[in-house]
């Protein structure tokens, strides 16, 4: 979240505190575009039917759990950890059911903006060659951005078993890349 | 990126709902867990195990009395602390535990200095007391009430690091079962307090990160 949206929304925060509504619609309305932009980066593939769905949870919890920002502390950072919280949960209800058509990974892989199409499938080429868990955790933190812990938890492993598990995968895809 | 119909009106719904909000409800809220669960503590000592006989004399002005009752406060403000921010969304723990480790090396620099002072065949008497088979296990048990309750409340506040929060809440009713127990042990040792008090508290705190992650989910 950029540095200057903190002193806005902290701002907008104590005045809904003090129980004004209007503040309190606007600063819900600017979380609920971040949150989808947020939620949307992480979604990504699978579930994307469920952003809105993951919006509004998130703004129900900021609501229902307002009392616990304490106005001393950062409101962005607050903000993030309920999101953050929400979409690990999230994972972890959908887990069990999670089968995604491979042709919907097929598509959204090809709409990645920052990668060229040949770049992309050589990447890809090399990473079938992988183990499934790892090939997923190299798409959810190399190409999607996520953070050690969330791929971790979408995983279901330890942030630190899934940085030893990336280790490792890295160093296999390295030592193929040279080998061709 | 703009905003679905549904989202905007449950914005407004939620606006239209705004009360003010009462600041310390969060420490309010973790403090009347301990209020409570100490007192079932104090009824538990009571009822089952009885005040030392001493209790009088010593709240008097005896220094090994007043040292267990001050490291289990000690432990259970910590913990308090600790939980108090835990209970929030992106909040650290971090003062509440140093607090503790601070507390727990005090008491142990303590402990070692009074053992090197005294004769060796003194040493293992003094460490292990009357009681330090059944010590660490009724803290465990008389934390049960306060963790409980602090789990519960905890639960309504928003953790988002289960594990840690549920630890915290474990430190702070251990530090609350520890001082209710010390009503009961007539034990004198510092190193007795140092070893066996503290490792109540751990298992308290253990129990808690244990319970955390199921406890504490909240939806």
């Amino acid at each position: 979240m950029s540095v200057d949206l903190e002193p806005r929304l902290n701002a907008l925060m104590r005045r809904a505190q003090a129980g004004e509504a209007a503040a309190w619609r606007e600063l819900l309305s600017v979380l609920a575009e971040r949150r989808a932009i947020y939620f949307g980066r992480r979604l990504a593939q699978d579930h994307a039917a469920d952003l809105e769905d993951l919006v509004q949870e998130t703004l129900l919890a900021i609501h229902r759990r307002r009392a616990t920002y304490d106005p001393s502390q950062p409101f962005t950072a607050w903000a993030y950890a309920v999101a953050r919280y929400k979409l690990i949960d999230h994972w972890r209800r959908r887990r069990i059911r999670a089968h995604v058509p491979l042709e919907f990974v097929e598509d959204s892989l090809w709409e990645e903006p920052d990668l060229s199409a040949e770049a992309r499938l050589d990447l890809e080429r090399l990473l079938v060659t992988l183990p499934e868990r790892q090939q997923r955790l190299i798409r959810d933190v190399k190409i999607e951005g996520l953070s050690l812990a969330e791929a971790g938890a979408r995983a279901g492993m330890t942030e630190g078993a899934a940085k030893v598990a990336l280790h490792r995968a890295m160093a296999t895809l390295s030592s193929r890349t040279r080998a061709t | 990126m703009t905003t679905p119909r549904d989202t905007q009106d449950l914005i407004e719904s939620l606006a239209a709902d705004l009360s003010p909000a009462r600041p310390g409800t969060v420490p309010l809220r973790i403090a009347a867990s301990a209020a409570v669960g100490g007192a079932v503590a104090l009824g538990l000592v009571l009822v089952f195990l009885g005040l030392r006989p001493d209790l009088r004399q010593v709240a008097a002005g005896d220094m090994m009395f007043w040292m267990k009752a001050g490291y289990a406060v000690v432990l259970g403000l910590a913990g308090f602390w600790s939980a108090e921010r835990l209970a929030r969304p992106a909040g650290s723990g971090r003062g509440g535990f140093l607090l503790m480790a601070l507390a727990l090396g005090m008491v142990i620099l303590f402990a070692a200095i009074r053992m090197m002072r005294m004769p060796p065949e003194m040493r293992m008497p003094m460490w292990l007391g009357q009681s330090w088979d059944v010590c660490p296990i009724r803290i465990l048990m008389l934390s049960i009430p306060t963790l409980a309750l602090a789990l519960l409340v905890m639960r309504r506040l928003a953790p988002t690091r289960l594990t840690l929060a549920g630890a915290a809440a474990g430190l702070f009713a251990g530090g609350v079962a520890a001082a209710a127990y010390g009503l009961h042990c007539t034990e004198t040792g510092a190193a007795f307090l140092a070893t066996w008090y503290s490792l109540g508290v751990a298992l308290s705190a253990a129990l808690g990160a244990l319970l955390g992650p199921w406890a504490l989910r909240w939806r």
